[in-house]
């Protein structure tokens, strides 16, 4: 299955992109997302104690089961207002 | 009235708009301005850069507002926010709030920006003139943050 995945602020930076496109074998959780992109960019793993998840655009848990089409976004600390 | 904007914002518009229910006795008004600071490695802030995860950002500016009406005896909301990059004395916020009486009017204003500082997803970036001096503000996430923002 395919999700998109988001990132924002310091993220971006961190990734070099804005979203990616990530292929997951069906059951895989928001924290299986994680992990998989940790391996590529260790840096995101430093952050994974501050990162905030949303699932289609609602805050979720790490254990959240993904669907095909999910929207995954990675939030770190909000600094709105 | 709950809205992302890349247009200064006016206070008082914002106030109109939402228009005074004729039981309402107080009217507070809360503008959230970009304050000057000088870093002692950067020197000084020249602007703040906002950015949002638009549509959850709507949806979750939506439930604070959901969330000030049933906590307190208020008669309407409105919270609009700013995008884009702020010049110092620019307003980034305004929330208004109508209510009978102004304890609750206070109250709910103070609510409502405390919820956006923990978990709306709007992030800034401080600008200096040494445009490598850049950085995202992060805060380290609070105890409350963290409970309204992750489920068990």
């Amino acid at each position: 299955m395919k999700v998109r995945v988001l990132f924002f602020a310091a993220m971006t930076d961190l990734a070099g992109v804005r979203e990616r496109v990530l292929d997951l074998p069906e059951g895989a959780t928001a924290g299986d997302l994680i992990a998989l992109l940790s391996a590529d960019l260790p840096a995101l793993a430093d952050r994974r104690g501050s990162l905030m998840l949303a699932v289609n655009r609602t805050y979720a848990s790490a254990a959240t089961v993904l669907s095909d089409g999910d929207e995954v976004a990675l939030i770190p600390p909000v600094s709105g207002g | 009235m709950i809205r992302l904007t890349r247009d200064p914002i006016n206070a008082a518009s914002v106030a109109a708009a939402l228009g005074q229910p004729p039981d309402c006795g107080a009217v507070v008004t809360f503008s959230g301005d970009v304050r000057a600071e000088t870093d002692p490695a950067a020197g000084p802030l020249l602007a703040l850069e906002y950015e949002a995860y638009e549509s959850m950002a709507l949806s979750e500016l939506e439930s604070v507002r959901a969330e000030a009406m049933a906590r307190f005896a208020v008669a309407a909301i409105a919270v609009v926010h700013r995008l884009g990059r702020l010049a110092v004395g620019e307003t980034s916020i305004v929330i208004v709030v109508a209510a009978a009486h102004r304890a609750a009017a206070f109250d709910a204003a103070r609510f409502c920006i405390d919820r956006v500082k923990q978990a709306v997803p709007i992030w800034k970036k401080e600008v200096f003139a040494d445009p490598s001096a850049g950085r995202w503000v992060h805060p380290a996430p609070t105890d409350g943050a963290r409970r309204r923002t992750q489920t068990p």
